[in-house]
């Protein structure tokens, strides 16, 4: 499990461990029943403090990406094809939300973008 | 009573301080209050003078308090002393030990006041922080000293640690060695450690909690996190302040090239900023900074 945090994005450190644990789910690169670092040895690793390693896991569970088993440790909780679907979905929606804004310095209209992505779209296949 | 360490619920105060207060003539800590839970890491800062070695002998019953509580592992600091000593690890700033003695020599005298200690692991953490038990306290660097003093704490099964300005006058190198130890330490969730520093880059790392003294008073006692967001750091060009709009900062910096301040994050001054001026995210440097300067 990789997890590079960067101390300049001003992205909050838990979030960005939160995200790119999501990327590490979604893309089966972490599989089912997969068995997280500890708390403790993940704020070591990363060099930063327990509280915010814990803050991410307990987002993280929340959200249904891991479970917590007392004594044990953290896993990837067993895949929800809709859960997944629905984050993999708001990960284009955001790639798509930077098209428009940088569109938007270009005074590209919408019709613009689509016509851009039919063609693009074409392209591939 | 029952202890369950996996229920969210169970937080014993490792370290309890309540009302507490000394004179000097020249000097007053004023109503201190704040607490440690186990398992976690507490960063006590502040400008040199501001109380934090005072707090932390007071803590060590190394000075007598005026008023106030100080329970450590829920027993009372002097009625219990003894006991509480047996299971605190204390790295101290100044050099409390016997320059012309070597480590072994030093190790002899102290290990008997111990009644947890343990040879062993002693004898690993010499090896380990590359330390010559024939070596005489005052040849080794400041580094080496703060490692000794810490192989000496650790090996008493310590549960908490106090360090007062274990990492002031080493380089970088060290400091970094120092917080792998640290860290190494928390992977037990029952320790504890409370350090004080006025290089808060270190702390920005470790630290779940700081306290923040200023002239014998705390400023704030609260999850690191929590107080890097609850400020913002601006920068902005001098056109943009008002007198009113000055009165709302926590500290402010007026140059010929603009200006840069402290504010709270959240709230219409924020919101007004963020559209006339840069907004970052502030360390604790800047934020100890501009809440001692002031406007």
């Amino acid at each position: 499990m990789d997890i590079i945090i960067s101390n300049t994005s001003g992205e909050p450190i838990y979030q960005q461990i939160i995200d790119q644990t999501k990327k590490l789910i979604v893309t089966g690169e972490m599989v089912d029943g997969e068995m997280l670092p500890s708390i403790r040895q993940l704020a070591k690793d990363l060099r930063i403090s327990v509280i915010t390693t814990k803050r991410a896991y307990d987002e993280l569970e929340r959200e249904g990406f891991i479970r917590s088993v007392p004594g044990k440790g953290s896993f990837v909780a067993p895949h929800n094809r809709e859960l997944i679907r629905e984050s993999q979905l708001k990960m284009i929606e955001a790639k798509l939300r930077e098209v428009i804004k940088e569109s938007k310095l270009l005074n590209l209209s919408s019709e613009e973008i689509f016509e851009i992505l039919k063609y693009l779209d074409k392209e591939n296949t | 009573m029952q202890k369950n360490y996996y229920s969210p619920g169970y937080n014993e105060p490792i370290l309890e301080i309540k009302g507490l207060g000394k004179e000097f003539h020249d000097f007053a800590l004023e109503d201190i209050s704040f607490h440690l839970e186990r398992g976690y890491v507490m960063g006590f800062i502040g400008p040199n003078g501001s109380g934090k070695t005072t707090t932390i002998k007071l803590i060590m019953n190394l000075l007598r308090k005026d008023r106030g509580e100080i329970k450590v592992f829920g027993l009372d600091h002097v009625q219990q002393e003894q006991e509480i000593k047996n299971r605190i690890g204390f790295v101290y700033d100044e050099n409390h030990y016997y320059g012309v003695l070597t480590i072994e020599e030093m190790k002899r005298i102290v290990a008997p006041l111990y009644e947890n200690w343990q040879e062993k692991l002693f004898q690993k953490y010499l090896q380990e922080f590359n330390l010559n038990p024939r070596q005489k306290i005052d040849s080794l660097s400041k580094g080496m000293k703060t490692k000794f003093s810490l192989a000496m704490a650790l090996s008493h099964q310590a549960e908490l640690i106090i360090m007062d300005e274990p990492t002031s006058g080493l380089d970088p190198v060290f400091r970094s060695e120092l917080l792998d130890i640290l860290y190494y330490l928390m992977q037990d969730e029952e320790k504890s450690i409370l350090f004080s520093t006025h290089i808060t880059s270190d702390l920005e790392k470790i630290a779940d909690y700081i306290t923040f003294i200023n002239k014998g008073k705390i400023i704030f006692s609260a999850e690191k996190d929590i107080i890097l967001e609850r400020f913002a750091l601006v920068k902005g060009p001098s056109s943009v302040l008002t007198s009113s709009l000055e009165s709302e900062f926590i500290g402010l910096r007026k140059s010929s090239v603009g200006f840069e301040g402290l504010i709270l994050s959240q709230g219409k001054v924020a919101d007004y900023l963020r559209s006339k001026s840069v907004v970052e995210r502030p360390t604790l440097d800047e934020i100890m900074i501009y809440v001692v300067k002031g406007r």
